[in-house]
């Protein structure tokens, strides 16, 4: 019964006059009646309701790795992932929190997926999709290699990614992964995304975390830095989202995107960032 | 999304040898922010007992006030101390007061009983009591923190070694809990003395 109410509320239509209303109601559900927290719910979609069997499979699995229904495969939603260019190359930076609802199911993932010598994923969303489909594009690289003879760009290797995953559209793919690399044309810098987005910029931060990211990156970053400052620029940022943001923390990665390829600089707990930080007057990259 | 995870929190209680410890995290945050670093949830009652409200911060805030009224008007009226048993059931019923509207909050009360024994009690947000006699625990790190003490946990702890073990059950509890932590509060209450010690934790 109680599911039942929810389903209704749950179902915005996108009414204009009503939607402040549907709104305010989605957004307070749990306070229409008081025995929602406590009384377990438990449905299983009835499929014989879905009119196209051919996106049967498709809603199933949407409703079981949807939140509103106590998600029961939906896992790895926060992450904070950064990745910036500067004077120096490409820093990429990243947390290593891996939760499942509140629980933390692990603290040392590695979020960095080296794709070749040359290429280097970054893992928000869908932990198994972005480790899938990063492993596949290195693949995809290699045969590139066989064929021209030469290095894949990251702007077509970024390309070649984006391509896939929006060949599987609103199949529930849930990626959004930063493709960094160093190519003919120098340092490379892309973010792409299960919906199939692909943006080239300077500087990307994805997930839970990215706001912190940001806040910390858009008052530090400067192209001319030093490769000493800007991994310092890139612990930071991770350090802050970790400290703020829930499902981000335990450690930081970082990588170090050069002319000859990446280079892992190293990984550092966030717990003692903080109590380094703590006792520091103030940033040693604000002058 | 539900209420009583809405601000995240970790609560312990436990047992020793005529002395009784409660802990608690010291975050205050909405749902993965985390706003500030040092939320009181371990309220004083008097120098025996000791009230953990986990839950809902709101009402955190708004039960605490209602008990220290409550208690103040027990005191004025007899004259008296209450007594851990008696204040358990003032807790009881001011929580089934409110049956079909609840305040959602899950209070561990820690005290020590006229005889020195040790004494803690949990409640359901609608009042339901439990006195079990090795340890309660309330909040989002509940199934972690049943889990450290199950297995930490022994009968007749002297108070120093209550300390540590309720220290590194809740430590490590909410090390695996997304939304407690950012330190921690821990309250040994012993016949002559209350120790409040504050614990260096995990800052993310």
């Amino acid at each position: 019964m109680a599911l039942v109410n929810l389903n209704d509320v749950l179902s915005f239509t996108g009414n204009e006059e009503d939607s402040a209303f549907d709104d305010a109601k989605s957004s307070c559900m749990n306070f229409e009646t008081s025995l929602n927290f406590k009384l377990p719910t438990f449905s299983i979609q009835n499929l014989s309701d879905v009119s196209d069997i051919a996106t049967a499979p498709v809603d199933f699995l949407k409703q079981q790795m949807s939140n509103e229904n106590n998600s029961r495969i939906a896992i790895k939603k926060g992450t904070t992932t950064l990745a910036f260019v500067f004077q120096g190359g490409v820093i990429i930076a990243v947390d290593s929190r891996a939760t499942g609802g509140a629980y933390i199911a692990d603290g040392g993932v590695k979020k960095v997926i080296e794709i070749n010598p040359y290429l280097l994923g970054t893992m928000a969303g869908g932990a198994a999709d972005c480790m899938y489909w990063e492993r596949e594009l290195g693949r995809r690289c290699r045969l590139y290699e066989f064929r021209e003879k030469e290095r894949i760009t990251v702007s077509a290797a970024s390309k070649l990614l984006c391509n896939i995953v929006y060949g599987y559209k609103g199949m529930g793919l849930s990626m959004g992964t930063m493709v960094t690399g160093w190519d003919k044309t120098g340092p490379g810098l892309y973010y792409v995304d299960s919906d199939g987005q692909r943006l080239k910029s300077d500087l990307f931060s994805v997930g839970s975390g990215s706001t912190y990211a940001y806040g910390v990156l858009d008052s530090l970053y400067d192209y001319n830095m030093s490769v000493e400052d800007a991994i310092e620029l890139g612990t930071r940022a991770i350090y802050h989202a970790g400290h703020r943001d829930a499902y981000s923390g335990n450690t930081v990665n970082v990588y170090h995107m050069k002319k000859t390829g990446w280079e892992f600089i190293y990984n550092k707990d966030i717990n003692e960032l903080h109590y380094k930080y703590a006792a520091e007057a103030k940033p040693s990259t604000l002058s | 999304m539900s209420i009583m995870s809405y601000n995240g929190g970790a609560i312990v209680a436990m047992k020793g040898k005529n002395c009784v410890a409660i802990a608690s995290d010291r975050r205050f945050g909405v749902q993965a922010l985390t706003l500030t670093h040092d939320f009181q949830k371990v309220f004083e009652i008097n120098d025996k007992i000791y009230i953990g409200l986990g839950g809902l911060a709101t009402d955190v805030q708004t039960l605490s006030e209602t008990f220290r009224y409550r208690v103040n008007m027990y005191n004025l009226k007899e004259e008296r101390e209450i007594q851990p048993k008696t204040f358990a059931h003032l807790v009881s019923s001011t929580l089934y007061e409110k049956r079909f509207g609840p305040y959602y909050c899950e209070p561990v009360i820690a005290g020590l009983e006229k005889d020195g024994s040790p004494f803690i009690c949990s409640t359901d947000l609608i009042g339901c009591t439990t006195f079990p006699n090795d340890f309660v625990v309330t909040g989002t790190a509940e199934q972690q923190l049943y889990g450290m003490c199950e297995s930490l946990w022994e009968p007749n702890l002297e108070p120093e070694d209550l300390f540590e073990i309720i220290s590194q059950a809740l430590l490590n509890a909410v090390d695996r809990d997304a939304v407690s932590g950012w330190g921690a509060i821990v309250h040994v209450i012993t016949e002559d003395k209350v120790i409040t010690r504050t614990l260096r934790g995990r800052m993310d």
